[in-house]
């Protein structure tokens, strides 16, 4: 109950601040106008004359697929190199300096380049989006890895294991907690640029939904493109916390994850 | 077979670079001790004195600067199975549920499966921890923690026990009920014990001998055999003269060298 106030309340404030006139109807749309134009995007029906009734859920499908792709990649290589660069010194001597400066740059400044080497093309919103959330995700499997307590090393070491294998034994699960905030933090990242990518670099998707409601002054569409992002976005969240739940159970009352 | 030496230190030295105060520290020097298998040995010391360092380069985690050290006869190569360790801190996995962190040396040792359940149950039994087996290590107490790392070695079956300040970090009678139980087991299994401790009633209490170091750089000060009987009663007179022998020795050594090191 009490968690629902607040989004009621500003749902009511912005009702009433249209209907009383205060803002023009042309800068701000009422929600149930947002919401009646949603409804069409939603369920209307596919039409020459219309270019957005009913296309919402081949838009969500499409943006969904290259987050999924692009944040994959990210996470399979940011926590293989991650932990690699945590664990052997040799490997974060090659990498961390790279790293460090391809972080520094904002993903967004890559856009250019990626419509330019990949074209409007698929390859070029996947490669944003992986590239872009590989960063937080290869820093905190590297933080986690490197902070792996030297007696559970080891403790590994006196019970038999072999020190090729303390990487998969103790390294490994030690930064399962960091590696998951990386992750976190990725998949957030993926959602940004997969609405930039959209925007700049391919068609179709939420994103290219949102420029296309602005170049057509639809301030209705772009709230709701806006709200279904944000629906996407907080429940693959919701789905990355309850796989870190499971994974961490051993943690459980141990952090606030 | 009574005398046959298992662990034999000859003029073990360790010394390292201090960075932060860019100096050579001394931790341990010429420390020559023969331990016979079957022995349970104390090291005790003022703070410093580098003990937990002579542990460390008898379970192969540090390797020494100077001397030799044998484990029947042989030089070792690293840490093994073979010398089972038992930390101050537990170091037990945290991500392993209790039954799991038991189970861990012989699943890395590759005893098979229906083998390891089986001597596993049987540690569990014998140190008295069957039942929480599915609890993770934040879940339980810290004489439960203690008893899961005595539990993690033994289902190991090692010629030799280490024991790094084990006991330091719970409660009185916690700590009592461990003693007992390290006491019983040693009884049981005839394991070869180097145990590390500043408590000196805690070196009486369990040592065949009590070997006592000087602070900086670590020496052999003495080694006293305690010729008492088991069960030990520490209010017994007898006891309380080998504390108040122990005692003084430390605190001979204690004074002279007890200057600022920066």
């Amino acid at each position: 109950m009490r968690r629902c106030t607040v989004p009621v309340a500003i749902l009511l404030v912005w009702q009433g601040v249209v209907a009383s006139g205060w803002v023009p109807r042309a800068s701000l749309p009422s929600p149930a106008a947002v919401a009646e134009a949603w409804w069409i995007w939603i369920f209307g029906p596919v039409t020459s004359l219309s270019w957005y009734s009913g296309t919402w859920g081949l838009y969500v499908l499409m943006s969904l697929r290259r987050v999924i792709v692009g944040f994959a990649i990210a996470a399979g290589a940011g926590v293989g190199l991650g932990v690699l660069i945590g664990w052997y010194a040799a490997v974060e001597d090659l990498f961390d300096g790279v790293i460090n400066f391809l972080r520094a740059v904002p993903m967004t400044a890559w856009v250019p380049f990626a419509v330019f080497f990949f074209g409007i093309h698929e390859s070029a919103a996947v490669f944003l989006i992986a590239f872009g959330s590989f960063f937080p995700v290869v820093v905190n499997a590297a933080a986690g890895a490197r902070q792996t307590p030297r007696i559970l090393i080891r403790a590994a070491r006196m019970l038999g294991t072999r020190p090729r294998k303390l990487l998969v034994r103790v390294v490994l699960p030690a930064a399962l907690p960091a590696i998951f905030t990386g992750l976190r933090v990725g998949l957030g990242l993926a959602w940004v640029l997969v609405i930039v990518a959209e925007m700049l670099a391919v068609q179709g998707g939420l994103g290219y939904a949102l420029w296309s409601a602005y170049q057509f002054s639809r301030l209705d569409l772009i709230l709701a493109a806006i709200a279904s992002v944000g629906i996407l976005g907080l429940g693959s969240d919701r789905l990355v916390v309850a796989g870190a739940g499971r994974v961490l159970r051993w943690q459980r009352g141990l952090t606030g994850l | 077979m009574a005398c046959e030496i298992l662990i034999a230190c000859r003029r073990l030295g360790k010394s390292y670079h201090d960075i932060r105060h860019g100096e050579r520290v001394v931790a341990l020097d010429e420390v020559s001790l023969e331990i016979p298998r079957g022995q349970f040995v104390t090291v005790i010391g003022p703070s410093g004195c580098g003990k937990t360092t002579l542990l460390n380069i008898v379970a192969g985690f540090e390797q020494p600067s100077a001397g030799e050290l044998l484990v029947e006869g042989q030089p070792i190569q690293g840490p093994g199975a073979d010398r089972g360790v038992v930390f101050q801190e537990y170091a037990l996995f945290p991500w392993l549920t209790l039954r799991q962190n038991v189970e861990y040396g012989p699943r890395e040792r590759g005893v098979p499966r229906a083998e390891a359940s089986e001597i596993v149950d049987r540690t569990l039994r014998l140190v008295g921890l069957h039942g929480a087996e599915n609890r993770y290590p934040h879940e339980l107490s810290g004489g439960m923690r203690q008893r899961v790392a005595l539990a993690r070695v033994l289902v190991n079956d090692p010629k030799i026990l280490l024991m790094d300040e084990p006991f330091a970090a719970v409660d009185a009678q916690t700590r009592a009920s461990l003693q007992r139980e390290v006491a019983r087991l040693w009884a049981e299994t005839g394991k070869t014990v180097l145990f590390i401790t500043h408590s000196v009633e805690e070196a009486v209490l369990l040592g065949d001998r009590v070997v006592t170091l000087t602070p900086r750089p670590g020496r052999v000060k003495d080694d006293v055999a305690v010729e008492l009987a088991r069960p030990r009663d520490p209010t017994s007179p007898a006891f309380n003269d080998y504390r108040r022998a122990i005692e003084r020795l430390l605190a001979n050594t204690a004074a002279p060298t007890e200057v600022s090191g920066g």
